[in-house]
């Protein structure tokens, strides 16, 4: 177990980091919660004395693919700082301990912090059939999960999977996949939903958290609205190309070689929340749509199913087996209604000279 | 024959109030331009050359349009709201949208039924709404209750946090974002469809009833025979 009281200072020194390394980081992170530039300087002092939290990572139904992008954590020295500020316990896939060993680390930690320590939960718990489809250790991952999350300060949820179900939920939802909220109760929860979640937002959660002790404020999904406060349309580079009409119509066309809008070939970027256009991926070099393809709006709820097709503008219909866009269905009945009343206006027409309507008329005023 | 000679001004009602006849002509022209600006908004199918001088904001001209006439659209709708419970006339009224609430109404909308399915050969005459365009109009209220809001939803996303969001973001948490926009699609293309059907029974019933039907959404007048006039509306 690592010492608790070690202060990130000390950690700086004996990582050999600099301390203007660490002031920019903390500024970065003050751009990514959208606080003002004054609140570098906080950060840096609560990042200074904060004591290191206890740290849990459990992992389900996934692909580790959040794992993968905790583990890619920007600049070699700047968020790895703040991740070692952490004191990561357990985690399958980067911690040295295994089976009975790496269990007991996570039975102990939950034990002696009780109240104190974070868990950050990567994929979906499946609930069908007692849960057996997910076990860790002999546990079932729903009852491992509530056990943990029961003594948790709080619990946040990266990925998709953990924050909706994600894939494994995706219909027909085999499992029964579940996300953390569906089964944690009681316990605050943040929500850092993508495919995988950006691991420059799970940095900047932690540093509000270390800097200001409360959580984030959320969204409806309790998505943080410094990260999913708005949509990826709305803060496209190519956003000025949609605004002027100028779209992709292909791949590789020439439209899409001079980087237009991909909005026609069925990107999500109107329907999805996230800072994906302000901090990218990768440290800041691409991000989906800066590179040629649509967003498919990860960080939405089941996207899987209510984004697809993920190069059609709107979801198609099933109509009595068949799939058809919704447009074709709505101009099919306004061609049927249009056929139904030329039919009719026909068959009343013949009526009318066949059998017409007696009229109440009066004569001619020369008449009177 | 001389009889109606006489009593023919009496045979002239003015049925359709200004409210309703003004929210009438708002709505034709909101629907055709929301529709049309709509359909571009969800395909833009009109290519524009960035060398054009309205090429630089083609798309964001057609919003602007559309999230106008939104707002007129829904200015039209609370009048007419407003009209139908408070101040207007019999004719204008709520019930209209329900005939099935009295067995009158209901043995009306049996006789239009028969009448658009040959059984009959004259339509009930009425003065106000048939009971069967009446029971559609219902629908029709429904689906623009139905438009605005999934409109307003969508229009929120932009400003979240702001009044539309915090008023109707919370559809999100039921159905999902796609969903509402493919619901918003297709209550446009029922409402052109509804057009259709709306304007060729106008025309339909004007010519078989003689009532002028047709210019009444122009002046507010109708004619009807006195003799009818006692038998069928009162």
């Amino acid at each position: 177990m690592p010492l608790k009281n070690d202060s990130l200072a000390e950690i700086l020194s004996q990582r050999g980091v600099s301390r203007r390394d660490f002031l920019k980081f903390c500024g970065a992170m003050a751009g990514v919660l959208a606080l003002p530039q004054r609140y570098t300087t906080r950060i840096a002092e609560a990042l200074q004395t904060a004591q290191r939290p206890p740290l849990v990572w459990l992992e389900y139904q996934d692909c580790a693919g959040n794992t993968e992008s905790f583990l890619r954590a920007s600049k070699p020295t700047a968020a790895e700082i703040v991740l070692d500020v952490l004191s990561v316990d357990y985690h399958e896939t980067i911690m040295s301990a295994a089976g009975h060993q790496a269990e007991d680390a996570l039975d102990e930690t939950i034990a002696a912090h009780k109240g104190e320590y974070l868990v950050v939960v990567e994929g979906s718990i499946p609930t069908k059939d007692g849960g057996i489809y997910c076990t860790v250790g002999g546990y079932a991952a729903v009852d491992r999960l509530k056990q943990v999350a029961g003594g948790a300060a709080a619990i946040i949820a990266v990925g998709t999977c953990a924050t909706y179900g994600g894939l494994p939920a995706a219909a027909p939802n085999p499992t029964g996949a579940a996300s953390v909220s569906d089964i944690v109760k009681g316990v605050p929860i943040i929500n850092l939903p993508g495919c995988p979640m950006n691991v420059q937002n799970l940095t900047a959660v932690i540093v509000h958290y270390l800097t200001f002790g409360a959580w984030p404020a959320t969204d409806q999904f309790g998505r943080p609205l410094f990260a999913y406060g708005s949509r990826i349309h709305d803060d496209c580079e190519r956003r000025a190309h949609f605004d002027a009409g100028q779209f992709v119509e292909d791949w590789g066309d020439e439209a899409h070689r001079k980087g237009w809008c991909l909005y026609k070939m069925g990107c999500k970027g109107p329907e999805a929340f996230h800072n994906c256009p302000i901090v990218r991926w990768n440290d800041g070099t691409s991000w989906p749509i800066g590179a040629g393809h649509g967003c498919v709006g990860c960080s939405e709820p089941y996207f899987w199913d209510s984004m697809s097709p993920f190069y059609e503008r709107l979801p198609n219909v099933q109509l009595l087996g068949v799939e058809a866009e919704v447009d074709k269905i709505g101009a099919g009945i306004v061609g049927a209604v249009a056929g139904t009343f030329a039919i009719h206006g026909v068959i009343s027409a013949a009526r009318a000279k066949a059998q017409p309507i007696e009229r109440h008329e009066v004569s001619a005023p020369e008449e009177e | 024959m001389a009889g109606h000679m006489q009593t023919g001004e009496a045979g002239r009602i003015y049925v359709w109030e200004v409210p309703v006849r003004l929210t009438h002509w708002v709505n034709v022209f909101s629907i055709v331009v929301l529709s049309f600006t709509g359909y571009y908004i969800g395909n833009p199918y009109i290519q524009v050359s960035e060398r054009e001088v309205f090429g630089s904001y083609f798309m964001g001209n057609m919003r602007f349009l559309h999230m106008l006439f939104a707002f007129i659209f829904v200015a039209s709708l609370l009048l007419r709201t407003y009209w139908a419970f408070f101040g207007g006339n019999q004719w204008a009224s709520w019930k209209a949208l329900v005939p099935f609430i009295t067995p009158e109404g209901r043995g009306k909308l049996r006789m239009m039924l028969e009448y658009y399915f040959f059984v009959r050969r004259e339509p009930p005459t009425v003065l106000g709404h048939n009971a069967l365009a009446g029971f559609t109009y219902g629908f029709i209220v429904l689906f623009y209750f139905i438009q605005t809001f999934t409109g307003f939803a969508l229009y929120g996303q932009a400003n979240p946090g702001g009044f539309w969001w915090t008023t109707t973001g919370w559809i999100f948490l039921f159905i999902s974002n796609q969903m509402i926009r493919l619901i918003h699609h297709l209550l446009m293309w029922l409402i052109i469809a509804f057009a259709l059907h709306h304007i060729y029974s106008a025309f339909l019933v004007d010519a078989e009833e003689a009532n002028g039907l047709m210019s009444s959404i122009f002046s507010g007048w109708k004619f009807v025979c006195p003799n009818d006039k006692k038998s069928k509306d009162e």
